[in-house]
């Protein structure tokens, strides 16, 4: 047989039906569901009176907009509360399973999948939401989808699709000591620009992915998007299986689990459309400096100027995004003074992500001007934190302790910066607003999110004590 | 669906690059749970000023913009999140046809299943675009979806290029979820031989 990438296997695993000049159906093995993106899908179903093909390979939970203070009060927000009951109700009625506010499994929808075991090697995994790419940590083909396709799924478990090309992104060598994934995935993106990636989907290879963590494949994986390619990958191994060992929901026979799985990775010989290396050894700790994830810089240059591009729409695009930021450009990053700072999102705000910026909190107190908050990624997350001892340094360091969900990532709960604040991020989209009207995200690793809080500007972690 | 076969209608030119769906729709109006209504909102953050008085200097505040159906942008339009509520908005504005060299892959697909026509140019001839919207007053387009062409009243044709079965599906108005469920016996034999049962 001739040799085949992963993408290719798993698309050719899950083909209902081909046909020249038509787009694919594709068997969906997981759909994730949240309550922004699927009230008016669940509508469509009612109106088509229509019912949901395959309930169990649905989960849901509400993250997007909810609280992240004390759950046991009522949501003050009634447009918010009417979105949140809209998706319970709508769950009960189809007969899927829903964690709900007050669950102990619930959690931005992009951490509980992984964290529940749900999300394993070889599946086609979709959800209303672009970081649907996370899961492709798995090695599973992951990606985001629109309301409508929401609802194509829960009517026929299926998806049409065409076949997009794929990319290889491979980083040899190893990362630097104080380098993250996230500080590696924010290099690629600055690299391809935030439309390189557009039509493909990326398999991640080479020796610094091979060394990651699992959270730190996911989040790699989650900021695919962000380099505008639809899906993000990387071939399972033993730190795959190791993970995913013991989860509530993985298949009962694991080890003959593991065996299939172990046909997935990228066969010697087989063809990406393109092919692009980079070296782990070049990348720095990253800071966005701009307004979205491509314009960034390693946290020991400056901030550019429009006259170092050739490009006129790169030179407006710059000019406008610091004049948004509030910045001149020839600041040097670490001179960039903060407000406020936000550890979380479905990008950094898994145990491994807390314990890194513990690990820099600790001892410290948080800068006067500076309010910093830390909302862990799921409820398991927050448990497992604070079991070991994570939310007390945070505490006295002055952090705010949060519940979980999505936060300040989007800020659509209460949760946002005012305009003119200046924030740290570990979230993934520094878009104008994204985090709060007029408000000015940078994006960042936790650890030199953390210690930007303590400082009160940028600093460049491998300098850290 | 909705169908379309062609559009003519005044164009607004955009000259932006990366826009993305956090601008399109800002996310305080995602938590609606309808699917209409979206478009007063809008590019909302930029049709504003700080008092929420009309941003005059905004493209579609200036008053030759009344009544635009063609957005003409720069790349990556719709670049960010999945929210469908993008395309509801533009759609519900009024528009029916974008242009740009680049769009958000989830976005361009959005665009289809909301009856609007992405159209992807080369940089060129979206300058080219960019440069008439300037030149003549009332600057009208049209776009035909049967002969994939797009041109102005002042002697601009290009056609364009679009995947045939999003072009049949759309010049038709084909509801995707029933044009599947033809195919509902094939979805029964993969479930079948992946022993996935009813559940
Ligand atoms: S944390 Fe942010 S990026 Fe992730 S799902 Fe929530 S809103 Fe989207």
């Amino acid at each position: 047989m001739k040799p085949r990438t992963l993408f290719q296997k798993i698309w050719d695993n899950h083909i209902v039906h081909a046909e020249e000049g038509q787009q694919t159906i594709l068997y969906v093995d997981l759909h994730l569901v949240h309550e922004v993106t699927s009230a008016q899908a669940f509508e469509g179903l009612r109106l088509a009176g229509r019912s949901v093909r395959r309930a169990g390979k649905t989960i849901a939970t509400a993250d997007h907009n909810i609280p992240t203070t004390d759950r046991s009060l009522p949501i003050a927000d009634a447009i918010s509360k009417l979105q949140i009951d809209t998706l319970r109700n709508n769950c009960r009625e189809f007969g899927i399973q829903h964690y709900d506010l007050n669950d102990p499994n619930q959690g931005i929808v992009h951490v509980i999948g992984p964290e529940l075991g749900y999300t394993q090697p070889g599946m086609i995994i979709v959800c209303g939401d672009s970081h649907t790419s996370t899961h492709g940590a798995f090695g599973a083909l992951a990606f985001g989808i629109g309301t409508s396709e929401v609802e194509h799924v829960l009517a026929t478990q299926t998806l049409l699709q065409t076949l997009p090309k794929t990319l290889e992104l491979r980083v040899d060598g190893q990362l630097k000591p104080g380098v993250t994934a996230k500080d590696l995935v924010l290099y690629l993106i600055g690299q391809i620009t935030t439309d390189g990636g557009t039509g493909y989907c990326v398999e991640y290879t080479g020796e610094a992915i091979r060394a990651l963590s699992m959270e730190n494949r996911m989040t790699v994986c989650n900021m695919t998007i962000e380099a505008g390619a639809r899906a993000g990958m990387i071939a399972p191994d033993a730190t795959t299986y190791e993970y995913l060992r013991g989860r509530k929901y993985v298949p009962a026979d694991f080890e003959a689990a593991v065996a299939r799985w172990q046909e997935l990775p990228t066969d010697e010989g087989a063809q990406f459309d393109k092919s692009l290396r980079f070296a782990a050894a070049d990348i720095a700790p990253q800071v966005t400096w701009g307004t979205n994830p491509g314009l960034v810089a390693s946290v020991d240059a400056h901030v550019p100027k429009p006259a170092d591009y050739s490009d006129p729409t790169d030179q407006k695009t710059v000019a406008g995004a610091l004049d948004y930021m509030g910045l001149e450009g020839g600041e040097a990053i670490t001179d960039i003074q903060l407000d406020r700072v936000f550890i979380g999102s479905c990008t950094n705000a898994r145990i491994e992500d807390l314990r890194a910026a513990a690990t820099v909190a600790q001892g410290h107190k948080v800068s006067d001007h500076v309010d910093a908050m830390v909302v862990p990624g799921s409820g398991q997350v927050k448990q497992q934190a604070e079991e070991e001892g994570l939310d007390q340094i945070f505490k006295e360091a002055g952090f705010d302790w949060r519940e979980a969900g999505c936060s300040m990532c989007l800020a659509m709960n209460p949760d946002k910066l005012s305009p003119g604040e200046r924030c740290a991020s570990t979230s993934n989209r520094n878009f104008e607003g994204r985090q709060g009207k007029g408000g000015r995200t940078h994006l960042v690793s936790p650890a030199m999110a953390a210690a930007a809080a303590i400082a009160g500007h940028f600093v460049d972690i491998r300098d850290w004590k | 669906m909705k169908s379309f076969t062609t559009h003519t209608g005044l164009a607004v030119a955009m000259d932006r690059a990366n826009v993305d769906t956090d601008q399109i729709i800002p996310k305080q109006f995602l938590k609606r749970i309808e699917r209409t209504g979206f478009g007063e909102f809008l590019f909302w953050d930029w049709a504003q000023l700080e008092d929420g008085s009309p941003n005059p200097d905004f493209e579609l505040n200036r008053p030759e913009a009344v009544g635009v159906s063609v957005l003409v942008a720069r790349r990556n339009f719709g670049c960010g999140s999945s929210r469908e509520h993008a395309p509801w908005a533009l759609e519900d504005y009024g528009f029916r046809v974008i242009i740009a060299p680049s769009f958000a892959d989830i976005f361009y697909n959005n665009c289809f299943k909301n009856g609007m026509l992405p159209i992807r140019l080369s940089e060129e001839l979206v300058d080219e675009i960019f440069s008439r919207a300037e030149k003549h007053a009332d600057y009208r387009m049209t776009a035909d979806l049967e002969s994939c062409t797009l041109s102005d009243e002042h002697g601009f044709s290009t056609s364009f290029e679009v995947d045939a079965f999003r072009r049949h599906c759309l010049l038709n108005g084909l509801d995707d979820i029933g044009l599947t469920l033809e195919h509902e016996n094939k979805i029964s034999v993969y479930e079948a031989t992946h022993g996935i049962s009813a559940s």
